[in-house]
């Protein structure tokens, strides 16, 4: 089996897998790292939604070798000596989360919606986020969460 | 301290920080030391015959441990799937509840029944062994609409089911109805068809079963909504182990909505398998696994007239329904279109007369059972599209006509024609709030603005009704429900003062962890974050039935409340004996104990720690601090509201833009409106999937799922929505001692009738859901040659 190496949350990580394993499977099955979720088989609910070189990317997408050096960060990435990231301190705030099974997919793609529109309005947000479903919440509070983690990151 | 986190507060979540930092444990979160993977083979044909399985190469493929079919676990004695309510017919029969096998036993009667189990040391062996089975079937007919599979001559889904009905059952009074048409001055009719949704939690379900073979105990891990009702029913019905050797499991669990309340196959096998590998068997549904196996919901067509005398007053409705219930009966599938339907056609109007006829049947499509809302939708979409269409007809507005025949708020408790005893409520109120929240004067400035730009503007509205709590059990028991409906709750302190609640009610979403410590606070004045509550666990919470219907705060808060007065009653006898006094002068609030008349006092976190440290202690007290109570309601409870959504179309694109949305709610006493608030926004999200978007599609002649995946089941993502106005109104609920309604289905109660009413206003004609792009430009050009 061939070897694959990557940063995962500034850690250097490195493990034999199967050609065909997913980045996503390698991230919950090799690392344990369980905040990365799987919602659909058709790339279509983002749930696994990470950040590879700092870009949000459905984990579902691409395979772990593709990723051979990459800088990957996941949901347990984010917070830094136990102070949660402005975006997930928004979602807390509004109360943008329900069963919390979308959420690390959302948190992740706002922080890359926020990084391109630092200063969104609701249907830059709404727009920006069509590629993660939630099934709880009725996106309004996400969007309120997002605006505000907008503000408090500096846009 | 308890106005800033006690009742009434928006108390942001506890259980935020795991879900927000990745730390939230679901199902396939759970691995288990040495576990097997298992995957299910499925059936491509809707209905056939399974002449022979040859297993033998998959057997023989790597990793491969073990594989089961149908005839492993009936030889075994596991029995088949059961459903929990019973149903009678208007002639004296009981429903027709055929064989359910887990694994299918010599037909499939759906797309995606399963046919085998596969278990390898991996998922991907197990997968690739799966493809090597050989099944040779004898494809038949199939059925796939509830009218086709009563036409004579339709194929029989099972053989010992003539005609593929369950049952045909009607409720309420058919010769006033009659009558109340004979006298009518004007009569509305309509035929509705209430679209089949895929439930779609977005954690797929998942179970892992874990055999120990020292203690011969199971522990079933699995995505449940009630875990006890999952092991009472594996335990006494399937035969899976004794009550007190299987403990089930469901820890965080990704939304429900109702798919997971029920007891399934997947589930049931793997609990089976792992004693028969002894080792961990772990299943993980795919998304399209999941569009096929899920429970469905809604499914309904239904002709329903309404008789009115000439101001518009109703005088009768008569509603015909054909249910379609899939191949086999889920759980509780057979009270979702008779008692939790039927019962709501009284909608918030004082209509003397009702009847409602119900013929549930088979067809060869996945299971339908309770869905958000379950049964109550379908009849607030009924009511309340005939109700507009009515006012259309007799050209009322649509919001006089309501007035007109609302039941009054003074009119409590109120009996309706079809069984339900309406406790309280304020429905023109609730009507008021609304108008005012969509500024209703302001509509017509905003149609002509829409109009002068080519676009097409429509109101809608819907004043809903639903029965919430799923209980009094002695109201259940006599409609034929299998089990008792009341809820447990077990309140513990620690010596320190911290406490645990242990509650049979379940979270999945719903921020349990923090509305009912939020009781706890309020009452006994234990600070929020000492404040702990247990769920999921059937070897660690008490008996418990568990969450859907709107139930948890109504009867499992109430519960909790039960265990707090048992607390608060064995606290005053251990703060009479420590400040030397008696019991009957001590007095309690919000966590300090007084002696009456006196600036004696002592708190609560020092009457737990002298109660689990009893030196010194009167020898007629028992030690500790630690109270169980079990809560059964006296009514349902009896939520509504009105909302009112706000459309504009493009006639030239077909797409349908909801502008506005307002939403006014009776939830009686509010703990949390933060989350309240988004349980609204969440309910009418999905209701507004259902009549834009959603539809689960079976091809008539193949039985194929045609929507099968998130590529052609549509579901409503951030930009199908504005932000919606929501406002609650309170009328207490007199029927528990919190006062609470349940809010967690009235968005997706509400939403359909509200949002198609308002695209029929705008296209003055009727389409039923989902009113999707195409469907509605046929009808705007239609509309637009006619008018040319």
């Amino acid at each position: 089996m061939p070897n694959v190496s990557m940063t995962v949350n500034g850690k250097a990580v490195s493990a034999e897998v199967e050609p065909r394993t997913l980045l996503v499977q390698f991230l919950r099955e090799k690392l344990s790292l369980t905040g990365t979720h799987v919602g659909c088989d058709t790339s279509q609910c983002g749930a696994c939604v990470v950040h590879i070189n700092g870009k949000s990317v459905k984990a579902c997408t691409t395979l772990a070798l593709q990723n051979e050096g990459a800088e990957v960060t996941t949901i347990e990435g984010l917070a830094q000596n136990g102070e949660l990231h402005p975006m997930q301190a928004a979602f807390k705030e509004h109360h943008g989360l329900q069963c919390g099974f979308c959420t690390p997919g959302m948190v992740m793609s706002a922080i890359d919606l926020v990084k391109t529109h630092p200063n969104p309005d609701e249907k830059t947000i709404r727009e920006g986020l069509e590629g993660n479903i939630c099934r709880c919440t009725g996106y309004q509070n996400i969007v309120k969460a997002v605006k505000t983690a907008a503000d408090n990151m500096g846009g | 301290m308890s106005s800033e986190t006690g009742i009434g507060a928006s108390v942001r979540r506890k259980e935020d920080k795991r879900f927000l930092t990745g730390k939230g444990r679901y199902l396939d979160d759970i691995n288990r030391p040495g576990q097997a993977y298992g995957v299910f083979l499925r059936s491509p044909h809707a209905f056939a015959k399974i002449k022979s399985i040859d297993t033998t190469e998959a057997g023989k493929a790597p990793g491969v441990v073990a594989i089961y079919t149908g005839a492993d676990l009936a030889a075994d004695g596991i029995g088949g799937l059961i459903c929990g309510w019973a149903i009678t017919s208007k002639d004296g029969e009981p429903h027709k509840a055929p064989a359910h096998p887990a694994i299918a036993v010599d037909t499939v009667r759906h797309v995606g029944d399963q046919v085998a189990f596969v278990i390898a040391d991996s998922l991907a062996q197990a997968k690739d062994a799966a493809e090597l089975i050989e099944v040779d079937y004898e494809e038949l007919t199939p059925v796939v609409s509830g009218a086709d599979a009563l036409a004579s001559g339709a194929p029989q889904v099972h053989d010992d089911v003539p005609g593929n009905l369950c049952y045909d059952w009607e409720l309420g009074d058919p010769a006033a109805v009659d009558a109340a048409f004979a006298a009518a001055a004007h009569v509305t009719k309509m035929d509705i068809y209430n679209n089949r949704l895929v439930p779609n939690a977005m954690e797929p379900r998942a179970a892992i079963g874990d055999f120990d073979s020292g203690t011969d105990e199971i522990v079933l891990y699995t995505t449940s909504q009630n875990p006890h009702v999952a092991r009472l029913v594996l335990s006494a019905f399937v035969g899976i182990a004794p009550e007190h050797k299987l403990r089930v499991v469901a820890p965080d669990v990704g939304g429900g909505f109702g798919s997971k309340i029920f007891i399934y196959a997947e589930e049931t096998v793997c609990a089976w398998a792992a004693r028969k590998i002894d080792r961990p068997v772990k299943w993980t549904a795919e998304r399209s696994e999941s569009f096929l196996s899920d429970a469905h919901g809604r499914d309904h067509h239904t002709t329903a007239e309404l008789a009115m005398d000439a101001n518009g007053k109703f005088l009768g409705l008569r509603v015909n329904t054909i249910a379609n219930m899939g191949a086999y009966l889920s759980t509780f599938a057979t009270s979702v279109p008779s008692y939790l339907y039927a019962t709501l056609l009284a909608g918030q109007y004082t209509t003397p007369a009702i009847y409602a006829n119900v013929k549930a049947v088979f067809t060869n499509t996945a299971p339908v059972d309770a869905y958000r809302g379950a049964g109550r939708p379908e009849a607030t979409y009924v009511v309340e599209r005939m109700v507009e269409r009515a006012a259309r007809d007799l050209g009322i507005s649509p919001v006089e006509l309501r007035k007109r025949n609302f039941i009054a708020p003074d009119a409590y408790p109120y009996e309706t024609p079809v069984i339900m005893t309406y406790d309280s409520g304020n429905y023109p109120l609730n009507m008021d709030t609304a108008l005012k929240l969509i500024d209703y004067d302001g509509y017509a400035a905003r149609k002509a603005e829409s109009e002068s730009q080519g676009k097409k503007r429509g109101i809608g509205f819907s004043s809903f009704i639903e029965a919430c709590g799923i209980a009094p059990s002695a109201a259940v028991g006599s409609l034929g429900a299998g089990v008792g409906l009341w809820e447990s709750a077990q309140v513990r302190f620690n010596p320190t003062g911290g406490v645990t609640v242990f509650t049979g009610s379940h979270s999945h979403g719903q921020g349990h962890e923090t509305t009912f410590a939020q009781l706890i606070t309020e009452h006994l004045g234990v600070p929020i974050e000492n404040v702990e509550i247990s769920h999921g666990d059937t070897g660690k919470v008490p008996f418990g039935m568990g969450t859907y219907g709107s139930r948890s705060l109504a009867v499992g808060g109430s519960a909790i409340m039960r265990a707090v007065d048992k607390i608060v009653e064995k606290g005053k006898k251990v703060a009479a004996h420590l400040m030397e006094a008696s019991v009957e002068d001590i007095e309690h609030a919000k966590g300090v104990f007084k002696v009456a008349g006196t600036d004696k006092q002592v708190t609560m976190a020092e009457v737990a720690f002298a109660a689990y440290v009893p030196h010194n202690y009167p020898p007629d007290l028992e030690p500790g601090m630690d109270e169980t109570a079990f809560y059964d309601p006296t009514n349902f409870t009896f939520p509504a509201g009105t909302h009112i959504a706000e459309v504009e179309i493009d006639p030239e694109t077909g797409v349908v833009e909801v502008v506005d949305w307002a939403a006014s709610d009776d939830f009686g006493n509010v703990i949390n409106p933060m989350i309240v608030e988004g349980q609204i926004h969440g309910g009418v999200a999905q209701g507004v999937g259902q009549a834009l978007l959603e539809n689960a599609v079976y091809d008539s002649e193949t039985g194929q799922l045609l929507t099968g995946s998130y590529m052609d089941y549509t579901m409503p993502r951030a930009d199908d929505f504005p932000s919606l106005k929501v406002e609650t109104t309170n009328t207490p609920c007199p029927g528990n001692p919190l006062g609470v309604k349940g809010c967690g289905e009235a968005g997706a109660i509400a939403a359909p009738a509200a949002l198609m009413n308002a695209i029929t206003d705008a296209l003055g004609v009727e389409i039923d859901m989902p009113a999707t792009r195409e469907k509605v430009w046929r009808a705007a050009q239609a509309v637009q040659q006619a008018a040319e």
